[in-house]
């Protein structure tokens, strides 16, 4: 400070000095008024000096100094926080015959794609690289979002603010967001302890293994010595299970409550009770009919859908850098009442439409359906980390009234079990081995394995529990 | 009515509870610091324990239902808690404890940090841009904060602002006492080379003038490898290290391999207030310290 200030009194100095304006008497007076103040100045710098030196005690080694650039410097020192998931893989497994899980309706609709996006790709395959843009948008908000890039495509995968200054533990958050409901719901694929999301987010929510709202979300956190939290959501309501139906109001709510603490300094848990509503309308999912056909089922109605969930971990000395356990479980059940319109739509005719004339057959439509998953995942040593999934689901009661005698009611308990390893160099990069055997549809047996990055690059993300 | 008495008792406990300042300390350190001055006006939550590698804390339950009452939140900062505490005051719904809010005290902001990077490239490791965030190991940095704590906690509790100050007083007097006691001490250990696990002693080395000639993570925050090991090894040749530091939450299968190797003494320092049994406090923490580095030394 002291030192850059008689630096800029040189300069000044200087510049006054300049000779082709020396003549002018004004200038001379400036001049010397200048000088004047410099000399004072200095004086005064030499004496503050002084006064400095004496005060400070001799000390035996000055510390060594760095520029005084800490003080006052945020928490993040970008703004905004950026960074990228990069996130591929080679996966060898047979070709599915038809997408989905046996016994549930699939998410991807009748979509007459490849059915295989992202994860379900066989061979090299490069997934979702996620930019996320996050940052304090001013002392009462906060805004992130999340970008999927896909060939040829962007995808807003979240796009939220959140509130910062509300106080008495409420949270508030709009725009496009993970519903809070389930454990595994919230968590990127990146974080995700498995290449794939269980088979119980995938029958629930589809492909992406999630269910976003595009609406708002309130949480209260209450003031109690172990962790207590509500929340509630209303959205729009267009993903799977629901449908896009264009109209005023929520098309969709969701509300959770979780509960959590500690036992010991090396044992923590966290456990929730999820429920989801929404509503369908000509939600078209494949069947196959009675005379080996193909036909549409167009439903219409609501589902709703209960969700519990339960997470456990454990680390000697609560230190879980060296070596941690997780272990977790969540449980679902699904109903969904409404009425099924049967169709045709190659053209050829089916149990349904039988002189393919364009007729369809309606029906009543109701299920009751169930799942669950149970993983832990064991980190031995700082970069190593091996974990066990395996899961279950039933297509449990599915009763299609009138229909039931056009379509093949599907009853069958889908399964797999998957075994994982993985290395990480650091905290931003890891490779992952992962071995399952899948029995999501009836009859076949798939051997897979899938070999798998995640890297991270840019700020440093902070993960929740 | 029943509704009226619920609100009633959640009402008188809230009331209760604003009776002493609850802090919410992210580490033991400031923790301890915290008790010193506010004594029996603050009540004082500790998020981690001297056993717990800081940098990797999970945002669990429990931490964000203690954040959720906190009124002021103690953090070190210098992004020593990036991976968690961010979480914790975001999902938290506590307005009080964000940043840039007088309930949101950082002890880097306090003093001036070492190693600032030049550069900040992940390819040296995963490191602070702010600089090294293991400040309390220099008793005169935890001076600074201290005097910049008391004057926070009596903006947030004003009524009892001159407590604070007088409290803090009585620490300094105590604390340059034991200062110089400390340093007369460690004399010995000036110009000592020696080896660590993490630089977590960047601060005690410069205030003690220990050479740090080699840390076993090959670059901060990556676990050492054998071959990182072995280099070192080699170097011990033409650089010898008198000792191998490490500090209570490292594990120290590395140290004791480089000491297996070389005769080095390993010396477990407790790094933070509880680390080893004899620190239970600030004082504790560095007369313990001092005793097992010159112990190492004979």
């Amino acid at each position: 400070m002291i030192r850059s200030s008689r630096r800029v009194l040189a300069a000044a100095g200087a510049l006054v000095a300049l000779p082709a304006m020396a003549g002018d008497p004004d200038l001379q007076a400036l001049r010397a008024e200048i000088s004047q103040l410099k000399a004072a100045y200095e004086q005064r710098i030499a004496a503050l000096e002084a006064r400095l030196q004496s005060a400070e005690p001799a000390r035996p080694a000055p510390l060594p100094v760095a520029e005084p650039a800490s003080a006052g410097r945020p928490a993040g020192s970008f703004n905004p926080e950026v960074s990228l998931i990069l996130q591929g893989q080679y996966k060898n497994m047979k070709e599915s015959r038809a997408p989905g899980i046996t016994g549930f309706a699939s998410a991807a609709g009748h979509d007459h794609g490849d059915g295989s996006e992202g994860v379900s790709k066989r061979g090299f395959s490069v997934d979702h690289t996620e930019l996320v843009l996050a940052a304090n948008i001013d002392p009462y908000w906060r805004g992130q979002a999340i970008i999927a890039a896909l060939d040829g495509e962007a995808e807003v995968e979240e796009a939220w603010f959140q509130s910062l200054a509300i106080g008495h533990g409420i949270g508030l958050k709009g725009g496009r967001l993970r519903s809070g409901i389930g454990y595994l719901n919230e968590q990127h694929a990146h974080v995700q302890d498995f290449a794939d999301a269980p088979l119980m987010y995938q029958a629930l929510f589809g492909e992406h293994g999630s269910y976003t709202q595009d609406g708002v979300q309130l949480k209260w956190l209450a003031p109690t010595p172990i962790f207590v939290e509500f929340g509630a959501e209303l959205g729009r309501g267009a993903e799977f299970p629901g449908t896009d139906r264009n109209k005023n109001g929520a098309g969709s709510g969701a509300v959770f409550v979780h509960l959590g603490d500690d036992v010991g300094i090396e044992h923590s848990w966290r456990a929730g009770v999820s429920y989801l509503r929404t509503r369908a309308d000509e939600r078209e999912a494949h069947f196959a009919d009675i005379n080996g056909g193909e036909a549409v089922g167009a439903f219409d109605g609501r589902s709703s859908t209960w969700l519990a969930d339960f997470v456990w971990k454990w680390a000697p000395d609560g230190n879980p850098r060296e070596r941690n356990l997780k272990l977790q479980a969540e449980y679902f059940q699904r109903r969904e009442n409404g009425s099924l319109r049967c169709f045709d739509e190659e053209g050829l005719g089916n149990a349904c439409d039988p002189l393919a004339a364009g007729a369809s057959v309606t029906s009543d439509y109701k299920t009751r359906q169930s799942g669950w998953y149970a993983q832990g995942v064991y980190q031995f040593t700082p970069n190593w980390r091996a974990g066990l999934r395996y899961e279950q689901l039933d297509s449990g009661s599915r009763q299609f009234g009138a229909n039931a005698a056009n379509l093949v009611v599907d009853s069958y308990r889908p399964k797999k079990a998957t075994a994982m390893a993985d290395y990480s160099w650091s905290e931003f990069s890891r490779l992952r081995l992962q071995y399952a055997r899948d029995q999501s549809q009836q009859g076949l047996t798939d051997h897979q394995w899938t070999l798998q990055y995640v890297m991270s690059l840019g700020a440093h993300g902070a993960h929740k529990f | 009515m029943k509704k009226l008495l619920v609100f009633c008792l959640l009402a008188a406990t809230t009331l209760l509870a604003h009776a002493e300042l609850r802090i919410f300390a992210t580490t033991p350190e400031w923790g301890a610091l915290a008790r010193e001055i506010g004594g029996s006006r603050v009540s004082v939550y500790t998020a981690t324990h001297a056993l717990q590698d800081p940098h990797r804390i999970e945002a669990r339950p429990s931490l964000l239902a203690q954040a959720r009452r906190a009124d002021l939140l103690l953090a070190v900062g210098g992004e020593l808690e990036a991976g968690w505490l961010p979480l914790l005051q975001r999902d938290s719904g506590n307005a009080a404890i964000q940043s840039g809010r007088p309930g949101y005290f950082e002890a880097a902001a306090q003093v001036r940090l070492l190693d600032v990077p030049a550069v900040l490239d992940r390819a040296h490791g995963d490191i602070h841009a702010a600089g090294n965030p293991h400040l309390h190991l220099d008793p005169r940095n935890v001076l600074k904060v201290g005097e910049a704590l008391a004057a926070r906690l009596g903006q947030l509790d004003a009524a009892h602002a001159a407590d604070y100050q007088g409290a803090f007083r009585d620490f300094a007097g105590r604390w340059q006492a034991a200062m110089a006691r400390w340093e007369k001490q460690a004399a010995p250990l000036r110009g000592v080379p020696v080896l660590v696990h993490h630089q977590s002693f960047v601060y005690l080395s410069a205030w003690l003038g220990m050479r740090e000639v080699g840390m076993l993570e090959p670059r901060p925050g990556i676990e050492p490898s054998s071959g990182h090991l072995t280099a070192l090894l080699a170097r011990q040749q033409a650089q010898p290290a008198k000792m191998v530091l490490h500090a209570a939450y490292n594990r120290d299968t590395p140290s004791q391999w480089i000491a297996g190797k070389t005769g080095l003494p390993v010396v477990l320092l407790p790094y933070t207030v509880g680390g080893t049994p004899a620190a239970g406090d600030l004082f504790a923490l560095f007369d313990d310290t001092l005793q097992r580095l010159l112990q190492a030394l004979r």
